[in-house]
């Protein structure tokens, strides 16, 4: 009787949300997986199975390649540089300094911006000859500068914008992890006599690890994810240089309007974060835990 | 720290005041930007004169009070019903426990690593079909189930003391009752951070509002921005600046008001 009555509230508890989530995200993964192998209809003409059609094209198109690679640069990238001045921000205002909250909302506040103005703003420095750093270049013969319309410089640039609004995010999560660690541990080791480089290498950072992966995680879903700002600043140009994934998905779908091939680069996206969260289940999580 | 010596706590706090400055020096130039005329907008000059002129023609050529308007039915839209189903959804894990529902926990996970804008083409799709394109139900759907909201409320609701249920259950509250008398006041504070983490994320949010709206009377803020800025840029940066603050200035002032919170609030949501 128990159990009757538990899957029954239990499952009229759950309807609205499994309805959602079927909609919204398992149907979705299924049909993109379908349509994957489906021609694009267009016109009169309906969808035929096309088998790996779609697939093949993709690993002969130029662009997808240099959107994986682009993604790749960018991840290797933004993730590191943003994690450490995470890690030495938070260390910054966990320690008692002066002006501490000043300092730390100073460095949370681009998180709570928008891509798209934070992006609006950038647009104003990068721009040639009247933007900020080129007229900061101005004097040592350094000027004409078009960041954004160089194929070398423009994903550096984007990534730049990246580091600046992450950062803070990440530091909340590692404030709360340095808040957590028990001060009788470091009182120990600095009676022990450890400098605080060796407090910092021995103690703090092991206890951070959860965190560092936690935050990993985030940052490489984040650097799949948001393309904000390439939508707002570049249009994945020049010449392809700022392409993502995500946003070529866009393209392709929205842009070109051939559903069937950006359900193959949908394909291709979902393996990768499938690939992320087996490796957070299976190999990170007994890796990081110390207890 | 006491056993650290003086010109290590000065160096500490000046490195940390210049990081600071460094962080908040580009929002400023804009506010700089914004509250001058364009002549001053890539000439910095301390004694230019104040003006309000950007904002005023931006609101005369840009529908920013409608994007505003529809920004907030936006967010109470997500966030009442999110607030809803994901409690329900908890509640059901915590309290009513069947053969199976744990895999369905499971399955709810995977919704943090595949977000609803990942399946863009596919949800567009669906939306289309249903006859929702540009309103603002169809940027709401599909994020009204989340799988942050029920894992984090569900972790809430495993704290609650049995002796609690047990003793409503007793007073002869039904399962509802128990679920508004006992567990959503217990879970309170996380209800407040949730809220707060949930209203930022989809003020900012960008990408999936901008594949389904396409009118005046839907588009949000940030849609609404970046409409503006396409139409204006390279023509008057004081222009885009002052558009550019404007859209950002209630969750901006808001986070400056409430940043203890808002900060404790990403640090309590954060934290599994």
């Amino acid at each position: 009787m128990k159990l009757s009555r538990n899957a029954l509230y239990g499952s009229l508890l759950l309807l609205p949300a499994a309805v959602l989530l079927w909609t919204f995200t398992y149907q979705p993964i299924l049909t993109t997986i379908i349509n994957s192998l489906f021609s694009t209809p267009r016109g009169r003409r309906s969808a035929e199975f096309v088998g790996l059609d779609n697939y093949d094209v993709m690993i002969n198109d130029p662009v997808f390649w240099k959107a994986m690679s682009n993604n790749a640069i960018y991840a290797v990238t933004t993730i590191p540089l943003s994690m450490a001045l995470a890690l030495g921000m938070a260390l910054l205002v966990n320690s008692k300094l002066r002006g501490q909250s000043l300092v730390r909302m100073a460095f949370f506040t681009p998180t709570v911006l928008p891509m798209v103005a934070v992006a609006n703003i950038w647009l104003f420095f990068y721009a040639p000859d009247y933007g900020l750093i080129d007229q900061f270049l101005r004097p040592f013969g350094l000027a004409g500068n078009n960041l954004l319309g160089t194929p070398d410089t423009a994903l550096w640039a984007l990534i730049v914008i990246t580091v600046w609004k992450e950062a803070g995010f990440f530091m909340i999560f590692y404030l709360a992890a340095l808040q957590q660690i028990s001060p009788t541990l470091l009182e120990a080791a600095r009676l022990e006599g450890a400098s605080p480089m060796q407090i910092l290498r021995r103690v703090t950072l092991p206890l951070l690890m959860p965190t560092t992966l936690f935050v990993s995680i985030n940052a490489v879903i984040g650097a799949f994810r948001l393309v904000d700002h390439v939508i707002s600043m570049t249009k994945g140009g020049p010449d392809n240089a700022t392409t993502l994934l995500l946003f070529y998905i866009y393209q392709t779908g929205f842009s070109f309007w051939d559903t069937s091939y950006a359900a193959a680069l949908t394909v291709v996206l979902l393996a990768i974060l499938a690939l992320i969260a087996l490796f957070q289940f299976g190999y990170a999580d007994k890796k990081v835990h110390y207890r | 720290m006491e056993s650290r010596s003086k010109p290590i706590i000065a160096l500490t706090t000046l490195g940390a005041w210049l990081l600071a400055i460094i962080w908040v020096l580009p929002l400023l130039y804009a506010i700089w930007t914004a509250f001058h005329p364009p002549a001053f907008a890539t000439r910095f000059d301390l004694f230019a004169p104040w003006t309000l002129e950007n904002f005023s023609r931006v609101l005369s050529v840009a529908p920013f009070p409608r994007y505003f308007l529809n920004t907030f039915l936006l967010v109470s839209l997500i966030l009442v019903c999110q607030f809803v189903v994901c409690t329900m959804a908890a509640y059901a894990f915590v309290c009513f426990p069947f053969r199976g529902s744990e895999i369905l926990f499971m399955l709810v996970l995977v919704q943090l690593m595949i977000m609803p804008e990942v399946l863009l083409v596919e949800n567009y799709k669906t939306l289309a079909n249903m006859g929702l394109l540009d309103t603002t139900l169809a940027m709401g759907l599909p994020y009204l189930a989340s799988a942050f909201g029920i894992f984090l409320f569900r972790q809430n609701f495993k704290s609650v003391p049995k002796e609690l249920e047990e003793a409503a259950r007793l007073e002869g509250a039904n399962p509802i009752q128990v679920l508004l008398r006992v567990f959503v006041p217990v879970a309170k504070p996380t209800y407040i951070a949730y809220g707060l983490v949930t209203v930022s994320y989809h003020w900012n949010n960008f990408l999936w509002p901008l594949v389904v709206t396409n009118s005046v009377d839907t588009r949000p803020i940030t849609v609404g921005l970046q409409v503006f800025a396409t139409v204006e840029q390279g023509v008057d940066w004081s222009l885009v600046t002052a558009a550019t603050l404007l859209s950002v200035a209630p969750l901006l002032i808001a986070f400056l008001l409430f940043q203890r919170q808002f900060v404790q609030s990403f640090m309590r949501a954060g934290i599994r």
